[in-house]
C-alpha cells in the first residue's frame, strides 16, 4: 500500500476516533441515566422507536466504528501475524463492511422495529 | 579523581558480559573490582585490560559526546560512559549486552550499518538548491519551524532509541525513531527543498505511520529528545500532503 493510502488511513482513524470519543460519552451517559429510573426494555424501545435523532446519532456511531476498528485490526494483523498484501486489505475492507451492516441493522431494529 | 571517589570502597563484583558473534553467544561472568561511582564503560575496559584482551566493544570520547559506547545495561539501552554502576545495579547483578535490534559483529560491538542506511532511506540529509543561494537565508530562532527543528537537532546517532523501540523489533523494515527525527528536523528547515520527496520516503508501513507513540525512544534518549513528537509531526505533514494529492 502506498504512503498516500497509509496517510489517509491514519487520518481516517484519527477522525473516527474523535467522533467515537464524543459518541461513547453520550452513549455511556444515556445508559447511566436510562437505568437510574428503572426503565424496562419495552420503555426504552418506546423512546427510541421513530426517533430520527437517535437513529442519526447511532448511525454515525456505527460508521465511526466501522472505519476505526478495521484499520486498527489491520495494524495488529501486520505486526503480530506478519500478514501483508492484497488479502489483508480485502479482509480489512470486509471487516469494515460487516461492522457497518451489522451495526446499522441493529440501529434499524431499535428505531424502526 | 575527587576525594569522595577516593574514599569509596572498592569491592569485587560479578559482571555478566555477552560474548559471541552474529551466529550466537552467551553471557560470561567476570569478577571485577568496582566502585559505585565507576562507569559501566570503565568496568568493561577493566575486563579487556586485565582479564580478556579479546573482548570487543566500542567507544571514543568517554564523556557523553559521541554516542559510540551505547550498550544494553541490565535490559536498558544506555551510554555506558555516562552510566554509573551504583545507579543501575546497586548491589545487584550487572548484565551488559550489545544493543538490541542490530546485528552483532562481536561481543558488545554492533553493526550500525542498517541503522544509518535507514537515515538515508528517510531522506535524512539536507537538500539545498543546485545553484548558490541568492541571499543568505534568514531563519528567526523564534519561528515555529526553527523551534520544532531545535527540539530534535541535538541527536548524535547513538542508536539508543532504535534499540529501545518496540516497533523496530516487530517490523525490521521500520525506519526507527532516530531516522524519522532527522527527517522531521529537515522538514522544518525552511531552506530545504526535498519536502514532498522526504514525506514520500517517510510515509507508510515502514515509516512514521508504523509508530505507536509508546515513547520508549523519548524515555531512553540520553539527550532527552522526544522523537515521538517529531514522528507525530511527520504524520500530520503526510496527512496534509495526501489530502492535497502531493504524495
Amino acid at each position: 500500500m502506498t504512503g498516500r493510502a497509509e496517510a489517509l488511513l491514519w487520518l481516517a482513524q484519527r477522525a473516527s476516533a474523535a467522533v467515537l470519543g464524543f459518541c461513547v460519552l453520550v452513549h455511556l451517559a444515556t445508559i447511566v441515566l436510562a437505568v437510574q429510573g428503572g426503565l424496562s426494555a419495552a420503555e426504552i424501545l418506546a423512546r427510541t422507536q421513530a426517533s430520527l435523532a437517535w437513529a442519526a446519532f447511532y448511525a454515525v456511531f456505527v460508521l465511526a466504528v466501522a472505519v476505526h476498528a478495521p484499520i486498527g485490526l489491520r495494524t495488529i494483523a501486520r505486526e503480530w501475524l506478519g500478514w501483508r498484501g492484497r488479502s489483508l486489505e480485502l479482509t480489512t475492507l470486509a471487516a469494515g463492511i460487516a461492522l457497518a451492516i451489522l451495526g446499522w441493522r441493529a440501529v434499524a431494529g431499535v428505531v424502526l422495529g | 579523581m575527587t576525594q569522595a571517589q577516593d574514599s569509596e570502597p572498592e569491592s569485587l563484583r560479578t559482571v555478566q558480559v555477552w560474548r559471541g558473534d552474529a551466529t550466537g553467544g552467551a553471557f560470561a561472568e567476570y569478577r571485577v573490582p568496582a566502585r559505585p561511582r565507576q562507569t559501566i564503560l570503565d568496568l568493561v575496559t577493566w575486563i579487556q585490560r586485565h582479564i580478556d584482551p579479546g573482548l570487543s566493544y566500542r567507544y571514543a570520547c568517554r564523556v557523553g559526546m559521541c554516542g559510540t559506547c551505547a550498550m544494553t545495561v541490565n535490559g536498558r539501552p544506555r551510554w555506558t560512559c555516562r552510566t554509573l554502576l551504583g545507579t543501575v545495579a546497586g548491589e545487584g547483578t550487572l548484565r551488559i549486552a550489545p544493543l538490541a535490534h542490530l546485528p552483532v559483529i562481536k561481543d558488545l560491538a554492533c553493526d550500525m550499518a542498517a541503522f544509518f542506511d535507514k537515515w538515508r532511506r528517510a531522506e535524512g540529509r539536507f537538500h539545498g538548491i543546485d545553484s548558490v543561494e541568492p541571499e543568505i537565508a534568514v531563519v528567526s530562532p523564534s519561528s515555529p519551524e526553527r523551534q520544532a527543528a531545535d527540539a530534535g537537532i541535538e541527536c548524535i546517532g547513538c542508536g539508543v532509541c532504535y534499540a529501545a523501540c518496540d516497533v523496530v523489533g516487530w517490523n525490521p523494515e521500520y525506519l526507527g525513531p532516530a531516522a524519522l527525527n532527522r527527517a522531521w528536523t529537515l522538514a522544518n528547515d525552511v531552506r530545504d527543498r526535498a519536502g514532498v520527496a522526504r514525506l514520500k520516503a517517510v510515509a507508510g508501513d515502514a515509516g512514521c505511520h508504523a509508530c505507536h507513540s509508546h515513547q520508549s525512544c523519548a524515555d531512553h534518549c540520553p539527550k532527552h529528545l522526544n522523537p515521538t513528537r517529531g514522528i507525530a509531526g511527520l504524520k500530520r505533514l503526510a496527512a496534509r500532503a495526501a489530502l492535497k494529492g502531493e504524495i
